[in-house]
């Protein structure tokens, strides 16, 4: 789990950097995805997809298996329940991940394979992008996802240092402010770009 | 019945070598086919347990809570002795037993004491070795302190948690036994009879304390580590579990009882805060080491502390006992509590308590100092009184915490009936009329991984014992009367609760054979205690059935036989007319009312012998021959 | 004061269980909170009804042998006290307090509040000790042990195993518990031999009964009587990838043992 973790994680910060090129005009962000699809003569994107799927997938099988053996392990519940320590995102891990993977497959199918993208030019991602973020509805799909990634990971980061031994007395106290920060920066880098269009700053 | 302790010849520091050298060893290839009922978990039991086990004996261990883990020694806060010297401060085998015979006002047999101050040694070892996370100096090296009015740092201590961590030292080594198949651990089991053939404690009766199944389980040898009957008081910092059920059944098979009447009572615990108490808290004897015990001059000066001033208190231990001061023996101290009280100058709700005062330790060492040393009995006391001991002194009174008497053993520990070994709190054990602090981890712990494996090994190999089964008759006719006790004491269907009846006899027992005792007292005691067990067993109101999880089944059983052993403490306190350790006769004391020995006709051990129902029980006695020390009147002043 | 309790009852593992309600007044603030229930079960068995079984011995915070879900809480709203330890003047009068028994399935429950409790111990025969015969052991001092080693070892060795973190986990884990043997045997020098081992064996029990796993929730810290760290966890999960890729043989003794 929380090496896949890593892996994902690894990929949205990197991701949400890509994105942002948006800002730079359309020359810079299509170089990048041009960079993307081509580097090592078009073999990278694959391993790059390759990894990222796996990953995907054994983290979301891991995620069911956790589910499942916690279900078991607790058949009957209880009447009253108090939460001292437990947060909001360590409790909705279970629906945030679910609807990042929903997010993900739209996402495919809009911005890289650009079935439901409104006269989808592959390659020209800049203009993808623009016109796939002039309707609200979408865009708001997206923001709400990207809140809900931003709480997957408050409580994923945290619980990725804690599953690897990442501890030390001297820094524990800073693990889950950083788990926040870090949660926050992706979750804002991501919301921009669609915002941003949608505002107009970006057109 | 005879008894003799089997003691080895030979100078008294060369007996448990001469022993071990003599000793009949049991053929390694043949252990396995012995088996070992050892009922108890505690340090005793554990540690006795594991200890058979690695040996290669089939083991079964007993114990009434649900995990071994939980045995009384648990709660045991302060420290544990050993003769180390580790502070070069002049500590030695020999002053450790001297130290013990003379804290037993010379009431214990020289040869067992001696040995437990030799194996004191090898017990540290043991439990270091075993992870046991005692406390350490900056160096890396173990670090003591001086506890329970030692003149000596021979105490080592794990925080105030040191009996939880011997015990967890000697719990796990017992799991990993039973994780091994050595050991069959019977959790929730109690033993409510032994059974006895031949003349030979052969096996033990025990409920399935969830089922409630009444089973009997056979092997070659028997042993009680079941701890003291503390709770023969009702109120006591013993567990609400504690109880004498497995000696006193044993006692009633034949084994002889010793010194019922020695009982302690520890003069540093929470007083009784209503008639709901349930139990009582102790504050660890440590807290003596830096607190100042005091109580006003004045009769019934209900100032809060802080406006009584200096001149206006009585530092009564500091003044009548200037060379131990707040460090005085816990029977000493625990009258002088009484005494102070019962001149009306206690404190706090009742009038039953006295001062323990830190301010001054604050002051000189700040209260950082104290917090490092006492920071978590301090937060119990707060939790329990809703006082904060770091402001106001903490309120304390006695109350009974440790039997020394239990039965007899001879020096291998085996008990009057061949066969049933004794260990721990359980036998009449090495502290004569009165335990020093930390010297019962101490004893506990010897006897259960250094005397028990040889001894049981010693036994075993000396005599030829043919295989008995659970459906020997023996066995069979023991089970049924475990089987009618129950059913009888279910039929009752009485008025009034199991706790009830055990409240009524503990205040018998505190008011007339407590911490001073008297002809009179306890004549009146001896006539209340029969009559109130005849009202038990017309009126006692037992809830449930016996097959299932029946609490107030259990607690009956214990009350029962706490109504017959209340009786013998109360026959043996008065038959020894002299006043020796916790055993105060107010008739025997000097003008300055110190305890009065009387070496001449009472230097021995009284073991009692069950005669039967209604009959009066027979008093045999074992000389007691001091040849390493002579009998000093014990002084602390 | 006076008080509403809604208890569970249950006769036994088989027998299904449900909530019942015992109006109690004429209670002290004084009173510890199992000796107001021993009130309510002195009225009960004086109206001829079964008393409420729950677990207890030692009433002094150290045996590990109390503890319900306090209305929600294991042992109750006050920070490390354990049920036997809190008092009813942490509560006012007028209250309902609701008493549930641990739930899980590592514990099923055999009365009442009463549940069993061995799957600890075969965790514990699985590797949680030191292999050292009796007599084997070398002089206290010959090893030395830095002082703030001992310290956070015993810190860990606190745990009383009452399983008040299995009863807050959402996830009924045991992973406090565990770690904190892990964690008080590993920081000591006599632990290294089996520390490999020792790991490896109590997790592997540890599944083995139907425990939950952890997703660091941080709800067992939060009820530990004992005040164990979830830093404990994180330095279980270190030593179990070590030897889980070290592939260190399992410890002496590890299987599960009968509890
Ligand atoms: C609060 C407190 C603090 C103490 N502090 C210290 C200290 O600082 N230093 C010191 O040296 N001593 C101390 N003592 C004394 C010491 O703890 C005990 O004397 C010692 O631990 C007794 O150990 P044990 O193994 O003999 O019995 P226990 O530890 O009491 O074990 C008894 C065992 O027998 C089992 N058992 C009992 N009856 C039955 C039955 N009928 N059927 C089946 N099983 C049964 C129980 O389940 C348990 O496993 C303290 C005692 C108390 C109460
Ligand atoms: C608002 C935020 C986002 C924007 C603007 C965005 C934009 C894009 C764009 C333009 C592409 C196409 C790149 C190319 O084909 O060259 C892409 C691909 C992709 N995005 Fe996003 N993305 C966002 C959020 C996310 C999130 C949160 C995830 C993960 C959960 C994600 C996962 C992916 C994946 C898996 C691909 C396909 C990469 C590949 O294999 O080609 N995206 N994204
Ligand atoms: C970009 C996408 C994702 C990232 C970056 C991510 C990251 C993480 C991280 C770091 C953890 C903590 C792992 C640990 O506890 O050690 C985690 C946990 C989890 N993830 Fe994701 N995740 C992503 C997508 C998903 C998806 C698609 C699902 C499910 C369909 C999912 C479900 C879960 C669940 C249930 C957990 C909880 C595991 C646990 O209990 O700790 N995640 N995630
Ligand atoms: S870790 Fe804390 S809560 Fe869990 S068993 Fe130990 S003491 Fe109880
Ligand atoms: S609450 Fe449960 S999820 Fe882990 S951190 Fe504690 S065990
Ligand atoms: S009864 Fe022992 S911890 Fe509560």
């Amino acid at each position: 789990m929380a090496v896949t973790g890593v892996v994902l994680f690894g990929f949205v910060l990197g991701h949400m950097a890509g994105n942002l090129q948006v800002f730079l005009g359309p020359e810079a962000i299509n170089h990048y995805g041009k960079f993307l699809h081509e580097s090592l003569h078009g073999t990278g994107i694959w391993i790059f997809r390759a990894v990222l799927s796996v990953s995907a997938v054994l983290h979301i099988w891991s995620a069911w298996s956790l589910t499942a053996t916690s279900l078991r392990a607790r058949p009957v519940g209880y009447k009253i329940v108090t939460h001292r320590e437990s947060t909001y995102a360590s409790r909705t891990m279970r629906w945030g991940g679910p609807l990042i993977l929903l997010f993900a497959v739209y996402h495919l199918l809009d911005l890289t394979i650009g079935r439901v993208n409104p006269g989808f030019v592959p390659g020209d991602v800049y203009r993808n992008v623009v016109a796939g973020f002039q309707r609200p509805v979408v865009t708001a799909f997206y923001v709400v996802t990207m809140l809900a990634l931003g709480l997957h990971l408050q409580h994923g980061f945290w619980s990725m240092l804690q599953t690897l031994g990442a501890s030390h007395p001297r820094y524990d106290p800073w693990r889950k402010a950083a788990s926040t920060a870090f949660a926050v920066v992706v979750c804002g880098g991501f919301i921009v770009v669609p915002l941003a269009i949608l505002a107009g700053f970006v057109r | 019945m005879e008894l003799n302790a089997n003691t080895p010849g030979g100078p008294l520091d060369t007996k448990w070598e001469r022993f071990r050298s003599e000793m009949k060893l049991v053929n390694p290839a043949n252990k396995r086919k012995y088996t070992i009922l050892m009922v108890g978990s505690g340090l005793a039991g554990a540690a006795g347990a594991a200890s058979l086990a690695e040996l290669g004996y089939e083991v079964e261990c007993f114990c009434y809570q649900d995990s071994p883990r939980r045995a009384h020694s648990i709660s045991a806060q302060g420290g544990i002795n050993a003769a180390k010297n580790y502070q070069n401060d002049g500590d030695s085998v020999f002053r450790l037993f001297y130290d013990t015979v003379k804290g037993g006002d010379f009431r214990a047999r020289e040869a067992n004491v001696h040995r437990l101050a030799e194996l004191s040694l090898a017990i540290i070892d043991q439990c270091v070795a075993q992870g046991v996370p005692f406390a350490r100096e900056y160096g890396g090296v173990l670090a003591n302190r001086s506890f329970g009015g030692a003149q000596v740092s021979r105490t080592f201590y794990a925080r105030g948690q040191t009996g939880q961590q011997l015990l967890l030292g000697a719990y796990q080594a017992l799991e990993r036994q039973i994780g091994l198949g050595k050991v069959r651990m019977f959790a929730r089991h109690e033993m409510l009879d032994l059974i006895v053939v031949d003349g030979r404690a052969r096996g033990i009766v025990v409920r399935d304390m969830v089922t409630g199944l009444i089973e009997s389980r056979l092997g070659d040898a028997v042993a009680l580590a079941t701890g003291g009957y503390g709770n023969v008081f009702y109120l006591s910092t013993n567990a609400k579990g504690c109880n004498a059920t497995a000696i006193w059944r044993a006692y009633k098979r034949g084994a002889a009882f010793a010194n019922p009447c020695y009982t302690q009572i520890h003069p540093t615990c929470i007083p009784v805060s209503g008639e709901h108490q349930s139990k009582l808290t102790l504050m660890s004897e440590s807290l003596r080491n830096d607190g100042r015990v005091w109580v006003p001059k004045k009769q019934g000066d209900t100032r809060p502390p802080g406006q009584i001033l200096e001149g206006e208190r009585d530092y009564y231990l500091e003044r009548k006992y200037p060379s131990f001061g707040n460090l005085s023996p816990r029977d000493i101290s625990s009258r002088a509590a009484k005494e102070a009280c019962d001149q009306g100058r206690g404190v706090g709700p009742g009038g039953r308590g006295v001062y323990l005062d830190f301010a001054d330790a604050i002051k000189r060492l700040g209260e950082d100092a104290i917090r490092e040393r006492y920071g978590n009995l301090f937060e119990m006391y707060e939790r329990i009184t809703d006082e904060n001991p770091y402001k106001v002194p903490m309120r304390i009174y006695p109350a009974a915490h440790y039997t020394m008497g239990g039965l007899w053993v001879d020096y291998n520990l085996m008990s009057t009936l061949p066969g049933l070994h004794v260990l721990g709190e359980a036998n009449f054990s090495d502290h004569g009329a009165n335990r020093l602090g930390a010297s019962a981890l101490m004893q506990g712990l010897a006897d259960g991984y250094f005397v028990i494996p040889y001894t049981i090994g010693h036994y075993l190999a000396s005599n030829k014992l043919d295989k008995v089964g659970a459906d020997h008759p023996e066995a069979k006719r023991t089970r049924d009367e475990v089987d009618a006790r129950i059913a009888s004491l279910l039929a009752i269907k009485g008025k009034r609760t199991t706790t009830a009846f055990h409240r009524e006899l503990g205040k018998i027992m505190w008011d007339d054979c407590g911490m001073a005792r008297n002809e009179a007292g306890l004549t009146r005691a001896l006539g209340q205690i029969p009559a109130l067990r005849e009202e038990f067993w017309k009126n006692v109101n037992v809830m449930g059935a016996g097959n299932e999880l029946n609490q107030s089944l259990e607690h009956a059983g214990r009350v029962a036989d706490f109504l017959e052993l209340g009786e013998l403490i109360c026959l043996d306190a008065l038959e020894r007319r002299e006043s020796c350790g916790g055993h105060f006769r107010e008739e025997y004391q000097t003008e300055d009312g110190e305890a009065k020995r009387d070496d001449a006709d009472f230097c021995h051990v009284a073991a009692w012998e069950y005669k039967g129902p209604g009959a009066k029980p027979v008093r045999h006695v074992e000389p007691l021959v001091f040849e390493s020390v002579h009998l000093a009147t014990r002084s602390y002043k | 004061m006076k008080v509403t309790l809604h208890v569970w009852r249950q006769k036994n593992t088989a027998s299904p269980g449900g909530f019942v309600t015992y109006p109690t007044d004429g209670i002290s603030p004084e009173m510890s909170f199992l000796e107001m229930l021993d009130v309510v079960n002195e009225r009960l068995i004086a109206k001829g009804e079964d008393p409420i079984a729950f677990d207890h011995d030692c009433r002094e915070g150290i045996c590990g042998a109390c503890g319900m879900v306090i209305n929600g809480s294991p042992h109750g709203p006050r920070k490390q006290t354990t049920a036997c330890q809190l008092h009813m003047r942490s509560f006012s009068d007028g209250d309902e307090i609701t008493l549930e028994p641990w739930r899980a399935a590592a514990f099923p429950v055999l009365r009442d509040l009463i549940v069993d409790r061995t799957a600890f111990d075969r965790i514990i025969a699985a590797g949680g000790f030191v292999s050292v015969p009796t007599g084997s052991a070398p002089d206290g001092n010959a090893i030395l042990v830095p002082k703030d080693d001992a310290e956070r070892s015993m810190d860990a060795a606190a745990c009383i195993g009452c399983g008040a973190c299995v009863a807050a986990c959402p996830n009924a884990s045991a992973m406090l518990f565990v770690s904190a043997k892990v964690s008080h045997l590993g920081l000591l020098p006599q632990g290294q031999a089996e520390r490999h081992g020792r790991v490896l064996g109590m997790v592997a029990q540890m599944d083995a009964e139907a425990f939950g796993s952890c997703t660091n929730h941080g709800e067992c810290e939060a009820a530990c009587p004992k005040g164990i760290k979830l830093e404990t966890i994180a330095r279980l999960n270190r030593d179990y990838l070590v030897a889980a890729v070290g592939k260190r043989p399992r410890a002496a003794g590890a299987g599960s043992g009968s509890g």
